[in-house]
């Protein structure tokens, strides 16, 4: 991931099972459901667009657990 | 890749299980349909526990339900409660384990409607405990029946029509009842509809929890979530339906919060209601309630009808109904060479139990007798689910399919519990797509259907386990193509769909075709492995029993 975002999400496709509530959930339109499938045959969501701020709007409101992690880069002076 | 400078902001809570075992070894994902509202409300708990330092003092009380599984998440104390007790359970735990944060976790169907009584008499004892209350307004694991909290019109497949108050009542209004009670100290309904009321019930969870490590007294959250599978609606749909239909109902908003009250202790006369706030006064905080039969509390919602239609069934029509004195079946042009025992088996929601109807429905077209038998787990959809279906020239003795001469394995844990039960000499369809492993039997036929691929190319992967039946219809014989496109259009609710699951057939058949029939509609043994006899026990005599029928016949 470029260190030059100052926030960013990783979504595991193991653990998605393509509801599409985090798409809606983000206010950024940072997430798009892809094309691929994985082993439980969902159609996984993707990080796609790299505007995040970090929000964890989409942590929040995924049904899955440890789907989506947030991360973002430590305040100035932190 | 996480950089260097990036740290972890939010991740899935340390009071989360790494891997769920229910789901097999090491799997990762939970037992809830796509979009359920568990999963989320889990993970507020969880990170409430993390961050309250309370993972090694709570017990959790999960209910009969979809969230009856609650134990193979989180990493706390467990107990599973029988239906609608989980509030008399908890009350022994407080009573019994001071230190112990007691959360009881309850559907609408356990804590309105089997323990309605339970849940009233442990707030109104005021025990220090915390009462999750997920109303989803539907009973989501056994399929979608009405529920005690169910809205006005709304259709569950126990209220077709729509719930009417003259007939079944008016939807039980929990949050408003606890706040007639004295003893609650904190009560408050949250919604899942948006991110942000999801923001507000994280809120709302931690305050109870708070105000019970206080020894505060009773807290109770009542949490409106979704149900997509059962209210036939997309998981984004649904939180539209839940905004727009359920929060009028069921407002949203703190309906009593007593921060100062003093901690509960048993028997004190003192006890919050004491206070007289709220509630006990009789004041009317109770909005979007209406008392008064035939004025329905829903805003437009349809009239009243008692249904008249009890039509009584004369002896005759329900021997007819059983089949006791049906006419002999008209004989089809099918001839079985042997009798179908027939496994589907996938994940719930790959249509694995529609798909078993399919294939009993075209029997039955076929004018051969038949049956079809679902079983299912305590999840709607995130579960393994399988289907048996026998189809016979004969009378069916019994239904179930313990020993199938025909297995279609959709996922990886069919094949994994069943390969071992199919007879030698029968055929097993796997999934490739979903499947990354060969058959391991070597006394039996293997086929390889990558039909999650190819529905998925079609436009929606839902249609893979049409694709299966398809390859198995033409591998058998036992129901003709021609069969399976009359049928399909009769067994889909959603018209829409009907196209695309006869393009499904039609893929079937072409993947047949081609990766089977170049030899005059024999299989191709590259794609078929026939007595490889590589298999422990395999009997090595057993003569591999081929398909028989000329499937392109
Ligand atoms: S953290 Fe916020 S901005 Fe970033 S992807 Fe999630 S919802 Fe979108
Ligand atoms: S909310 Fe979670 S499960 Fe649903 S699509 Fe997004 S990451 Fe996947
Ligand atoms: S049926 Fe599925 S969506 Fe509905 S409550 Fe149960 S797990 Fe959730």
């Amino acid at each position: 991931m470029d260190s030059q975002e100052k926030s960013y999400i990783e979504i595991d496709p193991a653990r998605c099972k393509g509801c599409a509530c985090c798409v809606v959930a983000c206010p950024k339109d940072c997430i798009q459901i892809g094309s691929e499938i994985n082993q439980m045959g969902y159609q996984f969501a993707r990080f796609a667009v790299r505007q995040c701020i970090g929000c964890g709007l989409c942590f929040y409101t995924c049904p899955e657990f440890g789907a989506i992690t947030v991360y973002t880069l430590p305040r100035k002076g932190e | 890749m996480q950089s260097m400078k990036h740290s972890i902001k939010h991740q899935k809570a340390g009071s989360l299980y790494a891997t769920f075992e229910r789901k097999g070894p090491g799997a990762k994902s939970s037992h809830y349909c796509p979009g359920c509202g568990h999963g989320t409300v889990h993970n507020l708990i969880a990170e409430a526990i993390d961050d309250l330092g309370i993972q090694d003092r709570v017990v959790f009380c999960s209910p009969v339900g979809c969230s009856v599984f609650a134990y193979y998440y989180l990493d706390v104390g467990n107990i599973q409660c029988a239906h609608g007790r989980a509030p008399a359970v908890a009350s022994a735990i407080r009573r019994t384990h001071e230190e112990a944060i007691v959360i009881s976790y309850q559907g609408d169907g356990d804590l309105a409607g089997i323990g309605l009584s339970q849940i009233l008499h442990a707030a109104n004892r005021g025990e220090n405990i915390t009462v999750l209350f997920i109303n989803n307004a539907i009973y989501g694991m056994t399929g979608g029946q009405m529920a005690p909290t169910t809205i006005l019109a709304q259709k569950t497949i126990t209220t077709p029509a729509g719930r009417t108050a003259a007939n079944e009542g008016f939807p039980l209004h929990m949050a408003e009842l606890i706040n007639t009670l004295q003893a609650p100290v904190f009560i408050e309904r949250v919604s899942l509809g948006t991110a942000a009321k999801v923001m507000r019930a994280r809120a709302a969870i931690r305050k109870a929890l708070r105000y019970q490590t206080k020894k505060k007294g009773f807290s109770f959250v009542e949490i409106l979530s979704p149900c997509p599978v059962n209210w036939k609606m997309t998981p984004v749909e649904a939180r539209r339906w839940l905004e727009n239909s359920l929060e009028p109902v069921f407002p949203p908003g703190n309906l009593r919060d007593l921060p100062n009250a003093a901690p509960a202790a048993l028997g004190a006369p003192g006890a919050p209601g004491a206070t007289g706030v709220s509630g006990a006064t009789g004041a009317p905080r109770v909005p979007g309630v209406s008392g008064a039969p035939g004025e329905p509390a829903t805003p437009g919602a349809a009239e009243p009808v008692i249904s008249q239609k009890a039509a009584t069934k004369s002896e005759r029509d329900i021997l007819e109904i059983l089949g006791a004195n049906s006419e002999p079946l008209p004989t089809g042009t099918v001839s079985l060479a042997e009798e179908q025992n027939v496994k589907i088996a996938g994940f719930g929601g790959q249509g694995v139990l529609s798909t078993g109807i399919l294939l009993a429905n075209c029997a039955i077209a076929e004018g051969l007798r038949t049956t079809w038998l679902p079983s299912y787990g305590a999840e709607m959809r995130g579960g393994t689910a399988n289907a048996s279906v026998n189809i016979s020239h004969e009378a069916i003795g019994a239904p179930i399919v313990s020993q199938p001469n025909v297995l279609l394995a959709l996922n990886l844990p069919s094949l994994d519990a069943f390969e071992e039960t199919v007879r030698p000499g029968g055929h097993i369809l796997v999934n490739s797509s979903l499947v990354p492993r060969q058959v391991r039997r070597g006394d039996l036929h293997a086929w390889y259907i990558p039909a999650t691929d190819m529905a998925n190319a079609l436009g929606t992967v839902q249609i893979a386990s049409v694709i299966m039946v398809t390859v198995y219809a033409l591998i058998s014989g036992a129901i003709t193509i021609d069969t399976l496109r009359r049928v399909i259009p009769l067994s889909i609710k959603r018209k829409s769909l009907v196209d695309i699951n006869l393009r499904a057939i039609d893929a079937g058949v072409a993947w047949h075709r081609q990766e089977c029939c170049q030899d005059f509609g024999r299989p191709r043994l590259p794609h078929v492995s026939v007595a490889g006899g590589t298999a422990p026990g395999a009997t090595s005599e057993e003569p591999p029993v081929a398909s028989s029928q000329d499937p392109s016949a």
